[in-house]
C-alpha cells in the first residue's frame, strides 16, 4: 500500500520530529510511505482567511502531488479534515477538479484514524511510561470523527494510563489566524484548556494537531507549569517522547 | 438597536479579561449545556434534526407561498397582516396601531425584531409608555434601556446581586436578595401595568400557514398576559419565521426547547389563533401580524439562504467558546455568539461588522449543536471571502497572505523562507525552548509563550538523512 506522507507546514517547520515519527508508525504498519518533496502547505490559511482562490491554488499543488498515493497520511486533524471535507466544495464549479478533489479526500486521513481503521495496527513501537489526558482537536473530532482512534491507539500501550479530562472536546482557543487576531480571547481560552490538563493529574496532554499542541505547551508554559508535557499522538505511540530525541 | 459591532475587537478584548463576567457565563454554560445533553438524550436527536432541517427548508423555499396562505388564514379568522420592510417601518406601524386604538401603555414579551426596530424608543417618541414584562427584559429596561447580552436569557451577564441593587434602587423597595421574594417584586410591580395595558406586543417563534397562528415559547407566563388581556395584540416576527402546518410545528417544538434551555417542554407553549370570538372568555379584540423582512428576504436564494431556517435556540451560543468568554453585548448588535456573527453582517452590512466573521475559532461545536444543522463555520467563513473580494480586509493582512500564498506555491523558495524563518525563531528563542516576546505576533505572546522550533525543517532533516 502506497502512503504518501503529507507533513503539514506547522510540523515542518515546528516539530519534524512528529513527522519522523509518523513516518515510523507508517512503516511499522507494513505501508510503502512516499513523502513528495515539493509539498508546502494544504492552504488552510487561505481558505479560512477568505482567500478561496489563493487556497485553491494551492489545493490544485497538493492533489496533484498526491494523487498517485492509494491513501494519504496528515498527523493533524485540521489539514486532513481540510482536505477530506473542504476541498471538494472549494471546486464546487469545477466538476473535473471536485471529482479529483473528492476522490483524494475519502483516501485522505488523520494519522491515529488511518492507523486504527485502515492498517489496523496491533502494536505501537513506543514505551512511554505514564499517566496521559487527551484533548480531542476540534477538526478532527467535528470534522472526521476522531475520538476514540487514539484512544484505541494508547490502550494498546501498556505503560500508558489514560485519565480523562474535564472539557476534553472544547476548543484550546488556537483556530489558526485567530490566535494572532484575537490573542488574547485566544490565550483565555487556553489558559481554561490548560487548567483542566492540569486538574486531570497527567504527565502529559497528548493531542492530533500542532497548532492546538504551540498553543496549550505556549500556555501551560506561561502559567509556570514546567512539567507537564505536550505531546503529538505519533510522538508518544513511537516512544521518541524526549524533547529533541 | 445602535449598531456598534465595528468596536467588537476593543470590547472583547475588554471582556476576555473580566473574570467576574465569565464567571456568570460559566455558570449559564453549566445550565444551558449540560440541560441540553441531557434533554436531547430524551429523542433520537439526530432525526429530530433532520426532520427539523426538512421542515424549515419546505418552509422557506416557498417563501412567499406559505405567507399568502398564512396572511389568508390569519385574515380568515380576524387578523390583519402588515408588512415592514425594515425596523423603521416596524415602529411606524406600531406606532400607527397605537394611534388608532388611543393607546396609552403597551405591555411587551420579548421581542427580537422589537429589537431590531427600536421599537421602545419610537413607542415613547409617539406617546405611547412600553413595558417590558419578560423578568430578563424588564431588568434591562429599568436599568436605563442597556442591551441584551443573549438572546433567550438577556440579563445572562448580571448576577443576583446587581439586579437586588438595582431593584431597590428604582423599586424604592427594602433590598431582597432571595430570588422568589425579587421575582415576586417584580411581578407586583408588573401586574398594575399588564390591568391598565391597551395594547400587547409579541415576538412569535413560529407562524402557523395552515391555521394562520403564532406560536410562542415561554418561561414566565408573561407571555399569555401580554397576548390575552390587553385589546389590541401586535405580533412583530420575521417573514422566515413560517412554518407549513401544526404538524411541523409540533415536530420543531420537540428540539426548540431542548435545545435552548434543556426542557423537554418550556413552562407555556401557546398556539394562538384569530381574535376573540364571542363565546371566548379572554382574547385580543384586535389582532396585527407585522411580518418583517428587515434583510431576510435578501438572504433568499444566496449562500446565505442556510441561515433563515434559524430558529432562535440559542444553543450555538451557549455552546461557543468565545461567547463563553466574552458574552453578548461585545458583538454590539441584537443577535451575539455564531448565529449573530453570520446574522449581523447580513442584516447591518458587511462593512459595518468586519470583526464578527473573524471572531471564531471554527471548533464547529456550534453547528453541531443546531437543531437545524445550520453550517455556521462555513457561513462565517463565506463572510470572510466577501470581505477580501470587496477588499475590506487590512493590507498587511492581505499582504502577508498574498506572499505567504505565493511562497507556498514555489517549493524551493518555500523550503528557503521556512529554513530562514525557523534559524530566525531560534535566535529569537535565545537558545531557551520558549520565545517570550515575538515581534512579528505580539498578540501571541501577550498571553503565552511561543514554543521553539526545533532547529531545522522537516524537509532540511529528510533530505539528509536519505542521503546518508
Ligand atoms: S443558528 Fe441554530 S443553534 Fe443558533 S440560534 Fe439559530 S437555530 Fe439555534
Amino acid at each position: 500500500m502506497r502512503v504518501g506522507l503529507f507533513v503539514t507546514c506547522l510540523v515542518d517547520l515546528m516539530r519534524p520530529r512528529i513527522g519522523f515519527a509518523a513516518l515510523r508508525l507508517l512503516e511499522a504498519a507494513g505501508c510503502e510511505v512516499v513523502v513528495p518533496t515539493s509539498q508546502t502547505c494544504c492552504g488552510q490559511p487561505a481558505y479560512n482567511a477568505g482567500d478561496r482562490r489563493g487556497a485553491r491554488l494551492l489545493a490544485e499543488k497538493l492533489i496533484v502531488e498526491f494523487e498517485g498515493c492509494d491513501h494519504v497520511v496528515a498527523p493533524s486533524g485540521s489539514c486532513a479534515g481540510m482536505i477530506r471535507a473542504h476541498y471538494p466544495n472549494l471546486f464546487s464549479d469545477d466538476p473535473a477538479w471536485c471529482e479529483r478533489a473528492a476522490a483524494l479526500g475519502t483516501r485522505t486521513h488523520e494519522l491515529s484514524d488511518f492507523l486504527t481503521t485502515v492498517v489496523k495496527l496491533d502494536k505501537a513501537p513506543g514505551d512511554f511510561i505514564g499517566t496521559v489526558t487527551y484533548h480531542d482537536v476540534c477538526s478532527g473530532l467535528r470534522e472526521l470523527g476522531v475520538k476514540a482512534q487514539p484512544r484505541a491507539l494508547l490502550a494498546k500501550m501498556p505503560g500508558v494510563r489514560l485519565v480523562e479530562m474535564e472539557g476534553a472536546e472544547e476548543c484550546c482557543g488556537f483556530g489558526g489566524t485567530f490566535a494572532v487576531k484575537f490573542g488574547d480571547i485566544s490565550a483565555r481560552l487556553a489558559e481554561k484548556k490548560c487548567e483542566n490538563v492540569r486538574t486531570s493529574g497527567a504527565d502529559a496532554v497528548v493531542l492530533g494537531d500542532l497548532g492546538c499542541m504551540l498553543n496549550i505547551e505556549g500556555k501551560l508554559r506561561r502559567m509556570g507549569d514546567e512539567k507537564t508535557r505536550v505531546l503529538h499522538i505519533a510522538e508518544i505511540l513511537v516512544g521518541g517522547a524526549e524533547r529533541g530525541s | 438597536m445602535q449598531i456598534r459591532s465595528m468596536h467588537f475587537k476593543g470590547r472583547a478584548s475588554a471582556a476576555a479579561a473580566d473574570r467576574v463576567l465569565q464567571g456568570k457565563l460559566a455558570t449559564a454554560k453549566g445550565l444551558f449545556v449540560d440541560g441540553r445533553r441531557r434533554a436531547v438524550a430524551e429523542i433520537d436527536l439526530e432525526a429530530t434534526r433532520e426532520a427539523s432541517q426538512a421542515i424549515r427548508n419546505r418552509a422557506v423555499a416557498h417563501l412567499d407561498l406559505w405567507l399568502e396562505r398564512f396572511e389568508q388564514e390569519a385574515t380568515r379568522r380576524g387578523g390583519q397582516v402588515l408588512w415592514a420592510r425594515d425596523g423603521a417601518e416596524i415602529c411606524r406601524l406600531v406606532t400607527d396601531i397605537a394611534r388608532r386604538h388611543g393607546v396609552k401603555k403597551a405591555i411587551k414579551s420579548k421581542s427580537m425584531l422589537s429589537e431590531e426596530a427600536g421599537l421602545n424608543a419610537a413607542l415613547e417618541a409617539a406617546g405611547v409608555q412600553p413595558v417590558e414584562t419578560d423578568l430578563g427584559e424588564y431588568i434591562l429596561q429599568i436599568n436605563d434601556n442597556e442591551p441584551p447580552s443573549h438572546i433567550i436569557a438577556p440579563v445572562i451577564h448580571k448576577t443576583k446581586e446587581e439586579v437586588a441593587d438595582l431593584f431597590a434602587r428604582v423599586h424604592q423597595k427594602p433590598r431582597k436578595t432571595e430570588i422568589g421574594e425579587m421575582t415576586r417584586e417584580a411581578r407586583e410591580m408588573l401586574r398594575t401595568h399588564f390591568l391598565s395595558a391597551d395594547m400587547g406586543i409579541s415576538g412569535g417563534n413560529f407562524l402557523v400557514a395552515e391555521t394562520g397562528s403564532v406560536a410562542l415559547v415561554t418561561n414566565e407566563g408573561n407571555g399569555r398576559m401580554v397576548t390575552t388581556l390587553p385589546r389590541v395584540h401586535v405580533v412583530i416576527t420575521g417573514v422566515e419565521k413560517v412554518v407549513p402546518t401544526l404538524e411541523d410545528l409540533a415536530t420543531l417544538m420537540r428540539i426548540l426547547p431542548r435545545s435552548a434551555t434543556g426542557q423537554s417542554i418550556s413552562n407555556y407553549f401557546s398556539v394562538l389563533t384569530g381574535v376573540k370570538r364571542p363565546e371566548d372568555t379572554d382574547g385580543p379584540e384586535h389582532l396585527y401580524f407585522i411580518l418583517v423582512d428587515n434583510g431576510r428576504v435578501d438572504l433568499l436564494g444566496s449562500d446565505f439562504q442556510d441561515m433563515l431556517r434559524c430558529i432562535r435556540c440559542a444553543a450555538c451560543m451557549n455552546h461557543c467558546p468565545v461567547y463563553q468568554t466574552i458574552g453578548g453585548h461585545a458583538y454590539g448588535w441584537v443577535y451575539p455568539g455564531p448565529m449573530g456573527s453570520v446574522l449581523t453582517p447580513l442584516f447591518v452590512g458587511i462593512e459595518n461588522a468586519l470583526d464578527l466573521p473573524h471572531a471564531a475559532t471554527m471548533c464547529n461545536q456550534c453547528g453541531v449543536v443546531c437543531p437545524v444543522k445550520i453550517p455556521l463555520p462555513d457561513l462565517m467563513r463565506k463572510l470572510r471571502e466577501q470581505q477580501v473580494e470587496r477588499r475590506l480586509r487590512p493590507w498587511g493582512e492581505r499582504a502577508a497572505l498574498k506572499l505567504w500564498a505565493w511562497l507556498a506555491r514555489h517549493p524551493s523558495l518555500y523550503a528557503f523562507a521556512a529554513k530562514f524563518g525557523v534559524r530566525y525563531l531560534n535566535w529569537l528563542a535565545e537558545g531557551g525552548d520558549r520565545i517570550r516576546v515575538m515581534g512579528v505576533a505580539p498578540s501571541w505572546t501577550a498571553g503565552r509563550d511561543f514554543p521553539t522550533p526545533e532547529g531545522r525543517t522537516f524537509r532540511e532533516l529528510y533530505k539528509t538523512r536519505r542521503n546518508e
